[in-house]
């Protein structure tokens, strides 16, 4: 359909489609991503005439990580929509995503009639039940009148609070039924609090530990990526010599290249940040789960230090670590007063022991064997041509271990990766997210073999509305992160993580009109790397790499927080 | 250790299931759960009893302060709650015991709701415990059928609320 034949309403909504597309308008949401159906053809006719403007992916779950990948780069509220049925549970791994990783989001789906209903229709799919586990709050609409308060509070909850995806499942006859605006313009939900401050006692407590730790961690999470936070938590931190591990949702929030920054804690973070974890008499949680990445053994966790939690989420304190000292309230609120009660306190004693650790155990890149590209290296080289001022997506798996241990970060929202559900394909639709997110920023993404080949129909996308994501492809021949697992703890027993067949990706890009180059060399990576950003518009570069490199340091699953995995053994297996 | 947890929610439609869901989902231990009007039709009111250690209590009521419908949530420790329940047992029983049982029903302080030559159903209001007592002294008969409402509870304290 050509521009022309486009008319642009500009009249009052007369039903439930007009009223949403209304709604966007009203409320500045310009740009959604969706596909349609049956079940949302009144809606795609709204959305035709509306401003906002919809961005088509080629599945539902890319449409989803790219509303999630917009919100994450932007701090707005990512809008995706589906049709019913089918359209609705492809949406399910996208919204799991997003929940995890407390990222707003507001889904609409389509829906049968509501006189169809619970008769298994076709396209019928209970979203609705479907989606509670993996949404803060979802909607069934069964009223026209309910709409707009539906549609005002499902954006209100999705940005508020603990940040979270919210779906609304809109029946067709919704959609097509007379509608007006009610003007409304306040959401209130009694029980719900939007921003909790925090209690003075609580905050006190904290700032009194912190003045008299000698050796404070703050361990900062996604929670931490709001606006103002990050220039807070640097002032603190400095005045005070307080370190600082970020989670993989945080990176960033703390520049990476501060003396003071010990990059990512747990699994496979270096040794230094979970050594100074462990040698710590004050851990300051801010904005985090203390998940069992991070954590491992719960008993052997910090097992010096009192623990203090910061959290706008209150069921998240004590939810798997015993915390002494809770703080209960929106962070910027906390750090911002305790900004105002800290006196700065130089600890030269535990400066130098951190620069110690981080000398003594410094993380490597390895030097390549035969003529192989080492994996690492060629995301420090990514990491070196962007110089920061990129927004770095990625994929999961190993590639996206090293991204968080080689890719320097000084900002918030410059790093996005599926960190709670971990989640392969993730990477290429949120670049396409990302890089409509309104930021200026280019995007380049480190994707794995194996995940970039969950989500690459959206190629299409990247294509058709021209984004510029620079896609760098960690091409190991397998699905490197699970293969490290069975080398260290199953005999090496190699079952279906090894690709006997892998297409040409760089030809792939350019079935898709995407310029695609390959690297085998490692004498031509930097090169490579620095054509393929250096180029306008979208490209694809294949790093073919070393296959048996791992990511280290590793701690295994469980275990404490300085049982270091020395690659050489062969553990027996955990049971 | 068990806890009575009194939910007031907004009546919404698929409020049960959210409630339902999270306690499933996150595995915790939920012995009853009663749902039911409110002096105001907007709110639900439901009362949980749940079992676990202190940490996971804590846990199940800070999950459950989190659901976007829970408008207030008490944890009522047993010794300051009105608690009371309802029971409808039917049992079976050759003719020949019929006039045991019937004396068995007057003595429990059951009612009866229905009386054929071969069975008889019988409903009980009162504390779980009373509840257990005339379930236990029925037990040697045959129980066809059993529904238990679950816990309902108030606090004591009636300002609280
Ligand atoms: C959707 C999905 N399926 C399976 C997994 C399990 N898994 C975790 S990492 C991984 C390997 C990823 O391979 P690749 O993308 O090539 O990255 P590499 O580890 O080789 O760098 C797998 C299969 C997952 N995280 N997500
Ligand atoms: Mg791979």
């Amino acid at each position: 359909m050509t521009k022309e034949t486009k008319k642009k309403r500009g009249r009052a909504p007369a039903n439930g489609a007009e009223l949403i597309v209304d709604f966007f308008e009203r409320n500045g949401v310009d740009l959604v991503f969706g596909y349609p159906g049956g079940a949302v053809i009144p809606l795609y006719d709204a959305l035709h005439d509306g401003n906002a403007k919809h961005v088509l992916a080629r599945h539902e779950q890319g449409a989803a990580h790219a509303a999630d990948g917009f919100a994450r780069a932007s701090g707005r509220t990512g809008v995706v929509i589906a049709t019913s049925g089918p359209g609705a549970t492809n949406l399910v791994t996208g919204l799991a995503n997003a929940h995890m990783d407390s990222v707003p989001l507001v889904a609409i789906t389509g829906q049968v009639n509501t006189s169809s209903l619970g008769t298994d229709g076709f396209q019928e799919a209970d979203i609705y039940g479907i989606s509670i586990p993996i949404t803060k709050y979802n909607y069934l609409v069964k009223n026209p009148a309910d709409l707009e308060d539906v549609l005002a509070e499902a954006f209100f909850l999705a940005g508020t609070g603990r940040p979270g995806p919210v779906l609304i499942d809109v029946p067709r006859d919704i959609q097509t039924a007379p509608a007006k605006s009610n003007g409304k313009k306040t959401v209130s939900i009694p029980g719900y609090d939007p921003r909790p401050v925090p209690d003075d006692g609580e905050v006190e407590a904290l700032a009194g530990a912190i003045s008299r730790s000698r050796r404070p961690v703050f361990y900062v999470g996604g929670g931490a990526s709001g606006e103002g936070v990050s220039e807070t938590l640097l002032k603190l931190a400095e005045d005070s010599d307080i370190a600082v591990v970020s989670t993989l949702q945080a990176k960033g929030v703390f520049p990476d290249d501060r003396e003071l920054s010990l990059g990512l804690p747990g699994m496979h973070g270096a040794k230094y940040a979970n050594l100074a974890i462990n040698e710590s008499d004050l851990i300051i949680g801010l904005g985090v789960r203390f998940d069992d990445r991070v954590v491992g053994d719960v008993r052997g966790f910090a097992p010096l230090a009192r623990v203090a939690h910061v959290d706008v989420d209150p069921a998240e304190i004590g939810k798997r670590v015993s915390v002494d000292i809770p703080v209960a309230g929106d962070l910027k609120l906390v750090l911002d007063r305790l900004a105002k009660t800290i006196k700065p306190s130089k600890k030269p004693a535990w400066r130098e022991r951190l620069a110690r650790l981080k000398s003594e155990h410094p993380l490597i890149v390895p030097e390549s064997r035969g003529n192989l590209i080492k994996p690492q290296a060629a995301i420090r080289a990514l990491s070196e041509a962007t110089g920061g001022e990129a927004i770095i997506v990625t994929d999961v798996g190993q590639h996206q271990m090293w991204a968080a241990q080689f890719v320097t970060s000084t900002k918030p929202r410059r790093f996005l990766s599926s960190g709670g559900l971990g989640t392969m394909g993730f990477g290429l639709p949120a670049s396409v997210g990302a890089a409509l997110s309104g930021t200026g920023l280019p995007v380049a993404l480190v994707s794995g073999d194996g995940s970039f080949q969950m989500t690459l129909q959206e190629l299409a996308t990247v294509r058709q509305y021209d984004i510029p994501v620079k896609i760098l492809i960690i091409d190991n021949g397998c699905l490197g992160m699970v293969r490290q697992w069975q080398e260290f703890f199953f005999d090496k027993r190699y079952s279906q993580t090894v690709f006997e067949y892998n297409p040409d990706f760089s030809a792939l890009a350019k079935v898709y009109g995407i310029p695609g180059k390959r690297v085998e060399n490692p004498a031509d990576l930097t090169d490579s790397v620095r054509e393929l950003l250096e180029t306008p518009g979208p490209g694809l570069l294949d790093v073919v790499c070393d296959g048996g490199e791992n990511v280290l340091p590793m701690i295994p699953a469980g275990k404490g927080q300085t049982d270091f995995y020395e690659a050489e053994e062969n553990p027996p297996r955990p049971s | 250790m068990k806890k009575i947890i009194s939910l007031l929610v907004r009546n919404r439609p698929g409020v049960l299931s959210h409630v339902a869901g999270l306690v499933t989902r996150r595995a915790y231990n939920v012995e009853s759960i009663a749902a039911g009007p409110t002096e105001n039709r907007d709110i639900t009111r439901i009362t949980l009893v749940v079992a676990g250690d202190e940490k996971v209590l804590d846990q199940v009521i800070k999950q459950l302060r989190k659901l976007i419908d829970v408008i207030k949530i008490d944890a009522i420790p047993h010794e300051n709650a009105m608690t009371g329940e309802l029971a409808l047992i039917t049992v079976s029983f050759t003719p020949e015991k019929k006039t045991e049982i019937m004396s068995l029903i007057g003595l429990l302080g059951l009612t009866v709701k229905s009386i054929e030559k071969d069975r008889a159903t019988v409903m009980i209001a009162g504390s779980a415990q009373s509840v257990d007592t005339a379930i236990n002294g029925l037990a040697p008969f045959h129980i066809r059928a059993m529904a238990r409402t679950g816990l309902v509870a108030l606090p004591l304290d009636r300002d609280n609320f």
